[in-house]
């Protein structure tokens, strides 16, 4: 359905052809306008709402987010014994 | 492939949830979130359930469908009567307006066409040159920049927008500044903030001390923004912080801001059920007018009803009450006939609730 809403899976980039690149959203490939993020590469993790990347995600700080979950998960535990 | 499952793992949700509890002790919290999405993940999840009693989630004017003034969608109706293809959303072409929807003119012989976003308007604009090919565009700052790229690329000449499009921040002035709207923090749009950064939102909630948090679309993100905007009022602090780190930055996306800047002026615009709220709308600027509809067609007065007698969307969008304190809800006002424009599209208060009831 073609709607607004916003889309929390992120697709990696295939290949990019000038304002557009091919999108792979688990399995799923996209043609996907990427003007709003110039310098893209091959291999990034990209936000698409309504056909346009918006930002870049980055694995690094998802990472991050997660470790900090597992650190109160562990002290809840902990507090929980 | 990213992995995103472990933003939906029930043990951290656990772990979350219970801090949360030991930090809202003793206190009756009002979170208030201004996002379709966040509503979704927020009842698909049943986040509502695993809270304390004591913290309440509201869902504020998140919808732009529900938002877009009747006038606007009173305007596409009559773009569609002129004998124009009109293209939108698939959400915003069933909005009921005074006395029609665009979907309902389709059923009458109008050339409406979904499309998945602005660019496919455009390539139906190049496929007809003999017509007029118009975008309905209603969105807030996360859609607006596609159509700032569309407009700026230079589209073909028989191509327009209809904007509707919205400024968040100022909504979210009025919202507090409404008698009886109490609200302790707010978690702010995640895809919004992707395009005008948490910094944008820091000058609001130090001037209104209201705590406001990014977060992302995953259950986890909710929780976790809501612990931050407890660990702020605990702090004693009210600023704009990010829990979306992975997709959101502190300045925002810039090259999206250059081109929101060039292609439009903000100006006041009407919300439905809030009325005119200053500086709240993107317009198109002069130099692109050709590609303006509300400046290339002549329409005619008609007096829009923003809220149909009976319907009660002007409070649910502000959060005032609950789709099913609204007589409508479920009987009169379905998505199958929405009567209001919050049971419309997927980020639609009372659609969620409905089709979450539903299951």
């Amino acid at each position: 359905m073609a709607i607004i809403m916003c889309l929390a899976v992120p697709g990696r980039v295939e290949k990019i052809d000038g304002d557009f690149a091919e999108v792979d959203f688990g399995g799923v490939r996209k043609k996907v306008c990427v003007t709003l993020l110039p310098g893209l590469q091959v291999g990034e993790y990209v936000i698409v709402h309504t056909g346009y990347a918006i930002e870049k995600l980055d694995p690094e700080e998802a990472k991050k987010t997660l470790a900090l979950f597992d650190e109160m998960a562990r002290i809840q535990a902990e507090m929980d014994n | 492939m990213i992995d995103t499952r472990p933003f939906r793992d029930s043990k951290y949700a656990k772990a979350i949830a219970q801090e949360i509890e030991q930090l809202s002790e003793g206190k009756n919290i009002r979170i208030v979130h201004v996002c379709g999405t966040h509503e979704d993940t927020i009842t698909r999840h049943g986040l509502r359930s695993i809270l304390p009693n004591n913290i309440k989630l509201v869902a504020g004017p998140g919808c732009p469908v529900c938002v877009c003034a009747a006038e606007d969608v009173d305007m596409a109706i009559e773009l569609a009567r002129m004998g124009h293809i009109i293209t939108s959303f698939g959400d915003m072409i069933q909005v009921p307006s005074t006395s029609s929807s665009l979907v309902k003119e389709r059923m009458r012989g109008a050339d409406v066409r979904v499309v998945y976003g602005v660019n496919e308007a455009v390539e139906i604009a190049k496929a007809n040159p003999e017509k007029d090919v118009i975008f309905i565009g209603a969105g807030f700052e996360t859609t607006a920049p596609t159509m700032a790229v569309e407009i700026l690329r230079g589209p073909p000449d028989n191509f327009s927008i209809l904007t509707s499009l919205k400024v968040i921040p100022p909504a979210m002035e009025i919202l507090v500044s409404l008698e009886g709207f109490n609200v302790d923090g707010f978690i702010t749009p995640g895809h919004v903030s992707t395009i005008i950064g948490t910094n944008a939102f820091r000058p609001f909630a130090e001037k209104h001390r209201v705590p406001c948090v990014a977060a992302g679309f995953e259950p986890l993100d909710v929780l976790e923004a809501i612990r931050m905007i407890l660990n702020q009022i605990n702090d004693g602090r009210a600023t704009s912080e990010n829990e979306y780190t992975r997709v959101v930055k502190p300045e925002g996306n810039l090259v999206a801001q250059k081109m929101l800047r060039h292609a439009f002026y903000i100006d006041d615009a009407p919300w439905r059920g809030l009325g005119v709220i200053k500086k709240s709308g993107y317009y198109i600027r002069d130099e692109f007018a050709r590609h303006d509809a509300r400046e290339r067609y002549d329409f005619s007065p008609i007096e829009s009803i923003d809220i149909l007698p009976g319907c009660r969307c002007h409070e649910v969008i502000l959060g005032m009450i609950e789709p099913k304190e609204c007589k409508l809800f479920g009987k009169r006002c379905t998505p199958e006939d929405p009567y209001g424009p919050c049971m419309v599209g997927h980020e639609g208060t009372c659609r969620i609730h409905h089709e979450s009831g539903a299951l």
